[in-house]
């Protein structure tokens, strides 16, 4: 007999405690540690995703109480489709890290324990499943809480350096910010269903048999969404974001990047179309707009850097955009009651979902197998790792091509099916929507188009040319763990690019569920291999053709020109004839992004200096150029500098009030005193 | 199933691999005429083709497989792309692969891995190239895809076939709309071809030179992918405009006279859309890099007037 799938969740759940709780005993053998938790975290993890494809394929919904929480408010778990399909979204990426973990982790053995580490992680994850597995508002708080203090904890794994202690504390401060509004929404919703009368409004079920009056239900979502746009780094509220992710170990930057920011999906998701149920466009307009400036600052971030990881970070705010743009356009279709439309929307933000948190994941564990072999995060002093590392040249490049969204990799299909949802726009009713959703559109194409000049510019600096730096250390290619995990993330990248139709097939029953419609109908009218989202006439799309197509091709023109083939010569690069070509002379992060950074500049704070130090009997022959650039944050000077500014004036104004002297607490006593008599008389 | 469309696919395939040197052949002794010089004749890239098929290939000494297998690829994607446009008929088993946005997905793999192999050797032009290709392509996308989407919300399709047979069958004829997405695709096919007045394919001086910079490192049959693809990627835009604004003559069913007449038409619609190239490039002269922003910005603007035509007006 299978066991149901809530039972198999709930066994991930308590081997992933389990092991944070045992882990202390094996603090003394750290490479064993490593294997266990790799193994076990391994298991729980595939456990969790298998439970959650299960529920989703079923289409079922499962209940269980559970016998902790506070007197007469037990914990309740649910484990429904939406449940189910996040699942296996962080389950699948855990499973990935995991097995990474135990070739990346190793190389921390002998320099500094990992005890907390991999705790921590466990945490983590168990905290994510957690989340998505809640079913009433008080465990949702509390799952909410586990992740981010592990989170916070795991980005001051190495707290050593100022900047990681900066950055988790910034991280800290606005994870909390969010989770207070996401509570205070929680306490609308709950206060609403049940008329602010008692304490069982706290389950999600009654929340979803409340009804909310229009003012109430419009507070409790602009409380949720403020809260869950802080959580993934929607802009302006992105700035912990690649503060933190670059500074944690990278297994866990691929976690935090991959999948929780997912979590943050998910609460926008469960709290809009499940518990508020109902509501006005212009809601839907908010999350669309609020995704389109992260999609293109987020890109447009991205290109400035030249640190690997910040550079993945600033992408992952680009990708959240793309979702927010999917999930926007489905509640805008939903309030005008176009169930179908809604879907297909729906659709393509979950794809897109699932499709980052694979090539995020690919290219973070990428990144960290660089950073691993290198010790050097900064691209500047990098080059040529293509011939060092050539898997991980090999698999880095499949998540490049994945998150720049080109056929036949999965970051297209989903993109795809966004533009689709944007060109149906114009059935609309409103006539502005009409007009002004097209131009959404041309900012998502402008964010694929710069994503893929990003990407270029990633994957050339690093691994193509010859190496830039100073100092040539010992490079070595990752281990078979590290190797294996990216591949299998590399084949997810790539499977889901082919096989869009029976995913889409898969998922289907999720929107069947939120807005009332289902599109595999439609797009799975002509078979697996033919994605068709509204109708043949339409749109159609086939990854298997395109794919085999390309690799057709490509093996006949090989194999013509082989027949006789000329001989292949190796000599020095040509380059116009210039002979004294430096590794220096090539070509740099900074100056590919250049021409861009131009061309946007005013979207940012940006200061040039060149300074030539010129030859005292040769002025046109200067003898040292220096170059100095920074790009900085204007929402940072515009936004949180104010408000940090405005905190310190306040604390220490209210710190007035403390000033050690008796005489000065005796007049605060009387006065609080004779102001409770006037007012409780 | 027939077998008559897999015919007409590969017919297609063959003419626009035989026909698309012709066409390039054709546009320079134009110019060559126009601009006062004796051309070298029609069949001229036919030989340069030839002549570098024949050729060893050097490489440089850190070319990586990447270097190796862009021209491939490039090649791949530009035949393949060359599958799914109608060009001759609209009967094709693999139209229904790849709608518009997928077309320009395709285009899109040949530049990211033309860039990439731009950066492999690691040379201070190659880099330039790169950067400059991304850049202008990344300005060109956001023009490109509203043009498309002016003419396929005029059609109610993203796909070509279904396009060719809204326009032929009559259900949009000249709307304004579609006159001001055909002057943006214009503007951004020339960008996207890399013609004059945005790169010039005929320069190597080093400082302008945006594609060829690119692919300076290549000899002998990689080369001489490279250049084939390129010439395939001119006629497909060409092709890629036809069919959206101006498809008539293009088979609806599968018949031979139709097809034939399908031909005739197309060699009569590429020499007439390269006498108007050979016009723009004589009159016109290259811009400045940072001029670009302003040439495609107006294609931008132009893109989105179509659009608002569209909802205003019709």
């Amino acid at each position: 007999m299978i066991p149901s799938p809530i039972d198999i969740a709930s066994a991930s759940l308590l081997l992933f405690l389990l092991f944070a709780a045992l882990a202390p005993l094996l603090r003394k053998n750290q490479r064993l540690l490593v294997y266990v938790f790799s193994l076990l975290t391994a298991a729980a993890s595939i456990m969790g995703a298998a439970a959650g494809a299960i529920a989703v394929g079923r289409g079922s919904t499962e209940r269980l109480v559970l016998l902790l929480g506070l007197p007469d408010l037990p914990f309740h778990m649910r484990l429904d489709p939406l449940t189910g399909f996040f699942l296996v979204v962080i389950g699948l990426l855990a499973f990935f890290v995991s097995v990474y973990s135990a070739g990346y982790l190793k190389g921390f053995l002998g320099k500094r324990k990992v005890t907390r580490l991999v705790i921590f992680c466990s945490l983590f994850v168990a905290g994510m499943f957690m989340v998505v597995l809640a079913d009433d508002a008080l465990f949702f708080l509390v799952s909410w809480e586990v992740m981010a203090a592990a989170s916070y904890f795991l980005v001051m794994f190495e707290d050593e350096r100022p900047e990681n202690r900066r950055a988790a504390f910034l991280y800290l401060v606005i994870a909390h910010v969010g989770a207070i509004a996401i509570l205070l929404s929680f306490g609308i919703m709950a206060g609403a269903a049940t008329g602010f009368q008692n304490f069982s409004g706290y389950t999600f079920d009654a929340m979803r048999q409340a009804k909310f009056s229009p003012g109430w239900a419009t507070a409790a979502f602009l409380l949720a969404f403020f809260g869950f746009a802080a959580k993934a780094g929607v802009v302006p509220l992105h700035v912990w974001l690649p503060e933190a992710h670059p500074v944690a170990p990278s297994n866990v930057s691929a976690l935090m990047s991959g999948v929780m920011l997912k979590t943050a999906i998910y609460g926008i998701i469960r709290v809009t179309f499940d518990l508020l149920r109902v509501f006005p466009w212009w809601w839907g307009t908010i999350v669309l707009a609020l995704g389109l400036a992260s999609a293109v600052m987020g890109v447009l971030y991205a290109l400035m850097q030249h640190d690997l990881k910040r550079l993945l970070a600033y992408h992952s705010v680009e990708n959240i955009g793309i979702i927010l743009i999917g999930i926007g356009l489905a509640m805008i279709f939903a309030s005008f009651n176009m169930p179908l439309l809604a879907a297909l929307a729906l659709v393509a933000g979950l794809y897109h979902t699932l499709n980052h948190a694979m090539f995020k994941g690919l290219l973070f564990m990428g990144a960290g197998a660089v950073l691993h072999a290198t010790e050097e995060r900064n691209m500047e002093e990098m080059g040529g790792l293509i011939h060092l590392m050539p898997w991980t040249a090999a698999l880095f490049l499949v998540g490049c091509v994945s998150i720049s969204a080109l056929p036949p990799f999965n970051g297209f299909v989903s993109e795809w099916l966004t533009f689709q949802a944007f060109l149906l726009s114009p059935s609309l009713p409103s006539p502005l929507m009409r007009l002004l959703l097209p131009l959404g559109a041309a900012l998502l194409a402008l964010t694929g188009a710069l994503a893929a000049a990003c990407f270029v510019k990633a994957f050339g600096v690093t691994f193509l040319g010859r190496w830039r730096g100073h100092r040539t250390p010992h490079i070595h290619e990752a281990d078979w763990s590290m190797r294996s995990a990216m591949m299998m993330a590399a084949a997810a990248c790539l499977c889901l690019g082919i096989f869009p139709t029976v995913v889409i097939g898969w998922m289907d029953v999720i929107p069947g569920r939120l807005v009332g419609s289902k599109i595999s109908a439609t797009a799975g009218a002509y078979g697996w291999m033919w994605l068709t989202p509204v109708a043949a006439g339409r749109a159609s799309y086939s990854g298997p053709v395109v794919f085999l197509g390309m690799i057709l091709i490509l093996a006949a023109a090989y194999l013509a020109l082989h027949v006789k083939a000329g001989k292949i010569h190796r000599g020095p690069a040509w380059d116009c004839g210039f002979e004294k070509m430096t590794p220096r002379m090539q070509y740099n992060a900074t100056s590919f992004s250049m021409p861009i950074r131009r061309i946007f500049g005013f979207l940012f704070d940006v200061r040039e200096r060149v300074r030539l130090a010129p030859q005292p009997a040769h002025p046109a022959f200067p003898v040292r150029l220096n170059y100095s650039l920074r790009v900085r944050d204007r929402l940072w000077s515009w936004i949180y500098r104010p408000i940090i500014d405005v905190s310190f004036l306040a604390s220490r104004k209210i710190g007035n009030l403390q000033r050690g002297r008796i005489q000065t607490y005796l007049i605060y006593s009387f006065m609080t005193i004779i102001v409770l008599l006037v007012l409780a008389r | 199933m027939s077998i008559r469309p897999f015919l007409i696919e590969i017919v297609q395939v063959i003419a626009l691999l035989g026909l698309s040197p012709l066409f390039i052949g054709w546009v320079r002794m134009l110019k060559c005429w126009t601009q006062g010089r004796s051309s070298a004749g029609m069949f001229r890239p036919y030989r340069d083709l030839a002549k570098l098929f024949s050729k060893d290939v050097v490489l440089a000494e850190n070319a990586s497989w990447i270097f190796r297998s862009t021209p491939y690829l490039v090649f791949g994607t530009a035949v393949l792309a060359g599958g799914i446009i109608p060009i001759l008929s609209i009967e094709l088993p693999l139209a229904p692969t790849a709608d518009v946005i997928v077309l320009v997905g395709l285009f899109a793999i040949a530049r990211f891995f033309t860039a990439l192999a731009g950066m492999d050797i690691g040379t201070a032009f190659g880099g330039m190239g790169s950067s400059r290709e991304m850049t202008i392509a990344s300005l060109a996308e956001p023009a490109m895809l509203m043009s498309i989407f002016t003419v396929s919300l005029a059609n109610r399709s993203t796909s070509l076939s279904h396009i060719v047979r809204a326009i032929c069958s009559g259900e949009s004829v000249m709307r304004p709309s579609l006159a001001f997405a055909f002057m943006a695709f214009v503007l951004i096919a020339l960008t996207e071809t890399g013609r004059i007045p945005v790169d010039n394919p005929a320069t190597h001086l080093e400082l302008t030179m945006i594609h060829e910079a690119m692919i300076l490192e290549y000899s002998g049959r990689h080369l001489a992918l490279i250049e084939w693809a390129n010439m395939m990627k001119l006629c497909l835009f060409v092709m890629l405009g036809i069919a959206s604004f101006a498809p008539w003559g293009i088979a609806i069913g599968g018949g031979v006279i139709s097809v034939a007449g399908a031909f005739i038409f197309m060699t009569l619609k590429l020499a007439i859309v390269g006498t108007g190239l050979v016009t723009i490039e004589t009159v016109l002269s290259k811009m400045r890099l940072f001029r670009l922003t302003e040439f495609l910005g107006s294609a931008f603007l132009l893109a989105t007037l179509g659009m608002l035509c569209y909802f205003i007006l019709e």
